[in-house]
């Protein structure tokens, strides 16, 4: 094997390097340091800058619906590499504060690195002993700032994130995703589910007209059927899941759960069954 | 002048225990005129003397607006105050987009603590020159009136004054002080009015020249009183009537309601 780094994914041989990208790492021995910052050469061993440019232990869809009195979400267990179900506990919903939860699709380390940012946050927080603390929405804009900042320096954080929490007594659910874009909704589905979860999350609250008349019993059925119709036809999906509720008395992550499904119907389909 | 062996530079100790620089700042806070602040369970009020150089003059600004829930009122040197100021301004921004979130006033205090305190401790620098009232409403813990002074010292305060005769001023507030927790802002007005009157020279009286009043509140913004609504509190001053509760005369803040 080639063990320079900087040869990887280039001709074998310099005299067919079209791109002109085979001196790179020399450059660290006659560049002076400080062009070298500039220009990009600048990090450890003299190997250009990399940026992410795709998620590697990826997490999939992750759901959230407001209903009346608060906020619930929901996300599988699963951290897949590739096509490959790698890690099968893994916590894709975090509490942040009293009354935020964090959930996360997309690559599993930038996810673990954003819960860090947010818990030394909420530490800093803490630690300032003055009677302030970061409210959800508050949570919410400094993740915002975090994903923009890092499309900005076209290094995204491969994410996007879901934020459910209460605040002054009303529900609040947003997602951001890699490009720092926020939204905003009653219902949010990320990944496949956003195909697949969300026409049937925006029904179901369309059909008791508004998330003022789901209890929490609804939303945590409404949100059993997703992640159901989610297994069923998400590649990248588990059955063992574990569902998050927000009200105004705290935080509930729930231990994983499954439900119930149904696999005779898979011998009738041409090439899965006999 | 006063020959002193340890107040060369400011990190001498004099041998009594003393940092004289330090207390030389102090009394260039004393030589500014006076601010007054004070604040009821609802309001904070700053006012302050103004002074001009001259006839042909303006008056020196005393007041300034850091953000919607934040204002303060100085007494010093003016050139140190405006870059605390700005120092000030630029935290809230960064409070508001980082966070989406006022800056929490007693953070803000804890910070210009920081600085000032940096300056009493290394040596070739010099503390500020200038003593800060910090005015402001936060909506989870109410009104909050703070003192910064140049020895890096930033207390809360029910009330108090500093600047030139500042004494004079303390003495009315520590009379009435029990009274402010509950009255309306036109009250706390007069009240600051009267404190502010204590500090005049003698021979001299308030006018709309040289008196300048700050409020920030339950659903009001900072905002300066001015023209015909402060000179109707200095009428009333001279008239010696009492204050007349009528919140609605007073300005209101954007977008929001008052009580």
């Amino acid at each position: 094997m080639d063990h320079f780094p900087t040869n990887w994914g280039n001709p074998r041989s310099e005299d067919v390097d079209s791109y002109n990208t085979y001196p790179v790492a020399s450059n660290s021995g006659t560049v002076p340091h400080s062009v070298r910052e500039i220009a990009g050469f600048g990090h450890a061993g003299g190997h250009p800058t990399s940026h992410t440019q795709q998620p590697v232990v990826t997490g999939t869809s992750v759901l959230g619906i407001k209903y009346k009195g608060g906020v619930m979400m929901a996300a599988d267990n699963l951290a897949s590499y590739g096509s490959l179900a790698r890690f099968r506990d893994v916590e894709r919903l975090h509490q942040v504060a009293d009354f935020t939860v964090l959930g996360a699709s997309g690559d599993m380390s930038d996810y673990q690195y954003v819960k860090h940012l947010l818990d030394s946050q909420m530490i800093k927080e803490y630690n300032a002993d003055d009677g302030h603390t970061l409210a959800t929405p508050n949570i919410y804009e400094y993740l915002w700032r975090v994903m923009y900042n890092r499309r900005s320096k076209m290094n995204p954080l491969w994410n996007t994130f879901v934020l459910g929490g209460v605040h002054k007594g009303e529900g609040f659910l947003g997602a951001i995703d890699l490009k720092g874009t926020p939204y905003q909704s009653p219902s949010i589905a990320t990944g496949f589910g956003s195909h697949l979860a969300q026409p049937i999350l925006r029904k179901e609250i369309e059909n008791r007209g508004g998330e003022e008349n789901i209890t929490e019993e609804d939303a945590t059925q409404i949100l059993k059927k997703c992640m159901k119709v989610l297994f069923y036809r998400d590649a990248r999906s588990m059955n063992k899941f574990q569902l998050a509720t927000i009200s105004a008395e705290g935080v509930k992550i729930s231990e994983p759960m499954s439900v119930e499904t149904e696999w005779a119907f898979a011998e009738k389909i041409r090439g899965y069954g006999a | 002048m006063f020959r002193n062996q340890y107040d060369n530079d400011i990190s001498t100790w004099s041998p009594q225990g003393r940092l004289h620089q330090i207390e030389y700042a102090l009394e260039a806070v004393k030589q500014g005129s006076a601010s007054v602040g004070l604040r009821s369970n609802t309001h904070v009020v700053l006012l302050a003397l103004k002074r001009s150089s001259g006839e042909l003059a303006s008056h020196q600004q005393k007041l300034f607006r850091i953000d919607n829930h934040m204002g303060i009122a100085i007494a010093g040197l003016v050139s140190d105050a405006r870059v605390l100021s700005n120092f000030m301004r630029t935290e809230c921004m960064k409070s508001k987009m980082m966070y989406d979130r006022p800056m929490p006033g007693s953070r803000l205090v804890s910070l210009i603590g920081d600085k000032a305190q940096i300056n009493t401790q290394n040596y070739g620098r010099r503390p500020y020159g200038v003593g800060l009232l910090v005015g402001n409403y936060d909506e989870d813990t109410g009104p909050h009136l703070y003192e910064c002074l140049p020895n890096a010292n930033c207390l809360e305060y029910f009330a108090v004054s500093i600047g030139a005769k500042s004494q004079s001023a303390k003495t009315y507030l520590e009379k009435f002080a029990k009274d402010f927790g509950e009255i309306d802002v036109d009250a706390l007005i007069m009240h600051g009015l009267h404190a502010l009157r204590e500090t005049l020279q003698q021979d001299k009286e308030l006018n709309i020249n040289n008196c300048s009043i700050g409020v920030v509140g339950k659903g009001q913004d900072w905002h300066v009183v001015e023209g015909d609504r402060l000179k109707a509190y200095l009428d009333q001053l001279e008239s010696g009537v009492a204050p007349a509760a009528s919140a609605e005369d007073l300005p209101q803040g954007e977008a929001m309601d008052t009580e």
